[in-house]
């Protein structure tokens, strides 16, 4: 791991077609940090988020994990696009959340957590149920191991994930409104995991409507709106005194 | 709040006593009985006619139902089945990974292949191996320009159970390929997004994560090919292979019993249909795993506990949250 920032974004833009989503991301995700992107919807956080794992190409600017570009290699002044196996390589190294779970309904809880480490990383199967096992237990779910996704409420679902994230044993881990999809009394228990995570010192970048969870676990906050950053910050001082006017109504809707 | 609290059906009050079941006189439907004893009847005449017919002559269905050569017939019938819909299934499953592949060649070409063997009759395709070699007497495969060759007479290389073969399952490839790529299609794109974000590749994401679930999608409509290709075999009497139908034909040909024998031929495919028709829904059943909290009981469990249960109360709900893993009893 090189010393400097996990995450760094300059000028990132980003249109489907003629639609700009991003117009100019700069930020900086340092190693243990938790950062949370706030914002109204179709400003660009999930996309800025599948940017970083590469599932998006950016159109301009520079976006590095970890020191090394997403997606390309640079020789010289020249821009090069990584072969396949290398962005598979890179989106091994990084965990990601997503909104609808997006577990493997045909695979148990067990299987889905063992399925990338042993065809990506190439573990042994012992190995890979072992740890499987003990990431079940963390995030509360040792009693799920041979459930179907199906059988399992949204909240352990989106536990499942989580681990089946964990099981590759990433260096970062993209989190796209882990909590926008479940029922409220369910908030919690998946927020905890996620607490617990960032406390254990896992580089975190979090979208998310939780603004109680982004002043408690958040290191950074950011305030997105019309595909730029608007406002960035300690999340106290943005959410208890923002700057921008347009932070100011958009929180004074959801506050 | 209070007011709604303290209503009839507060949280944690006694439910008030169950009332009588209702019981009420049924709607009569006098139409239903008139309708339904029509039809019967109808289809009572027509069984009849056929079970009286002088010259038909039942004792010989029976006789050669369970002649040699028709058994022999039914061995060739589900060789040829087998072999055609392995091939319909392995290249159907190639071309649709290939219709869906971004490089516009592979896309193409096999756009191009479906659009011809879907484009004519199968038919005229067995027609078409079975006589190639009049205009190709040799067929051959090699590198230009080095002496890695080989060749072969078409006549050997292809006899009519080849071309019956080649025919049948390069037809149903591209009806194959259409069921896997729906099938693909189906797969949500999350399932995708999910395998790439954990730094699967495409082949593993597909074989692994999109096709056994594209399975549930794709496995009705191969089970109606497999049936509907068991009763096409008969198309290979074209080639003179010596499947059912043509071996029941040969016999008519000699017996003189062309019904008779073309009601053998239909008694043996409707019971293989019919096995194949079982065994198709307990495959439907396999890959509906995890998509159902529980599967359904088959029709043989059900059966069983209509039998011990016919007079007890219904069985209690049971509770999802303890439910066990579906297909591991």
């Amino acid at each position: 791991m090189s010393a400097g920032p996990m995450v760094k974004a300059e000028a990132v833009h980003k249109s489907f077609g003629r639609l700009e989503v991003l117009r100019g991301i700069d930020l900086e995700v340092n190693p243990k940090e938790v950062m949370c992107m706030i914002g109204p919807s179709g400003s660009g956080k999930s996309t800025f988020l599948r940017c970083i794992n590469h599932l998006e190409k950016i159109d301009a600017g520079r976006l590095s994990v970890d020191g090394e570009l997403v997606g390309y290699r640079q020789r010289g002044d020249k821009l090069y696009e990584l072969p396949d196996r290398e962005v598979c390589q890179k989106r091994s190294e990084i965990g990601m959340v997503f909104q609808h779970f997006n577990l493997f309904p045909h695979m148990t809880a067990l299987e889905n957590l063992i399925e990338a480490p042993i065809r990506v990383k190439k573990a042994s199967r012992s190995t890979a149920v072992a740890y499987a096992r003990a990431l079940l237990d963390r995030v509360g779910l040792a009693d799920k191991t041979n459930a179907y996704p199906k059988q399992l409420s949204g909240g352990q679902q989106q536990r499942v994930a989580i681990a089946r994230a964990l099981a590759m044993d990433p260096k970062l881990m993209l989190f796209d409104e882990p909590t926008s999809a479940l029922d409220p009394e369910l908030v919690g228990e998946v927020l905890d995991v996620m607490r617990r995570l960032a406390q254990d010192g896992m580089t975190m970048v979090v979208v998310t409507h939780e603004m109680g969870f982004a002043r408690e676990v958040g290191d950074t906050l950011v305030f997105m709106d019309g595909g730029v950053i608007v406002e960035a910050g300690k999340p106290r001082d943005v959410l208890a005194n923002p700057q921008q006017e347009r932070t100011r109504s958009f929180l004074s809707k959801v506050l | 709040m209070t007011d709604i609290a303290s209503g009839p059906a507060a949280p944690g009050s006694q439910a008030g006593p169950r009332p009588e079941a209702i019981k009420a006189i049924p709607v009569r439907h006098p139409w239903r009985w008139v309708s339904g004893a029509l039809v019967l009847a109808f289809a009572g005449d027509i069984v009849y006619t056929f079970a009286t017919a002088p010259d038909l002559r039942w004792d010989q269905v029976w006789k050669w139902l369970s002649g040699r050569l028709i058994l022999e017939g039914i061995v060739i019938t589900l060789e040829l089945t087998v072999l055609a819909m392995l091939i319909g299934i392995v290249l159907g499953i190639v071309l649709a990974v290939m219709r869906l592949s971004p490089s516009p060649v592979m896309s193409w070409v096999s756009w191009l292949y479906i659009w011809f063997f879907r484009g004519t009759p199968v038919l005229v395709q067995i027609f078409f191996w079975f006589n190639l070699n009049t205009v190709l007497p040799h067929i051959g495969i090699g590198i230009p320009g080095t002496p890695l060759h080989w060749q072969e007479s078409t006549n050997l290389l292809i006899s009519a159970f080849t071309a019956a073969t080649l025919g049948l399952g390069l037809n149903e490839a591209a009806y194959m390929a259409e069921i896997v790529r729906a099938g693909i299609i189906s797969v949500e794109q999350g399932q995708t997004e999910a395998a790439q974000a954990l730094g699967m590749n495409r082949l593993q994401l597909m074989r692994r994560i999109v096709l056994p679930q594209a399975m549930r999608v794709i496995i009705p409509p191969t089970g109606n090919e497999t049936i509907s290709m068991l009763k096409t075999t008969s198309l290979a009497s074209i080639a003179a292979v010596p499947e059912l139908f043509t071996r029941s034909e040969q016999i008519a040909n000699f017996t003189f019993l062309v019904i008779e024998l073309a009601i053998v031929a239909s008694i043996w495919y409707l019971a293989m249909t019919t096995v194949l028709t079982i065994g198709q829904y307990y495959v439907e059943r396999y890959f509906a795993r995890g998509a159902q909290r529980e599967l359904p009981p088959t029709p043989f469990q059900r059966f069983r506990r209509m039998l011990f249960t016919f007079h007890a109360p219904p069985p209690p709900v049971p509770d999802v949250s303890v439910s066990f893993p579906p297909g591991r009893r």
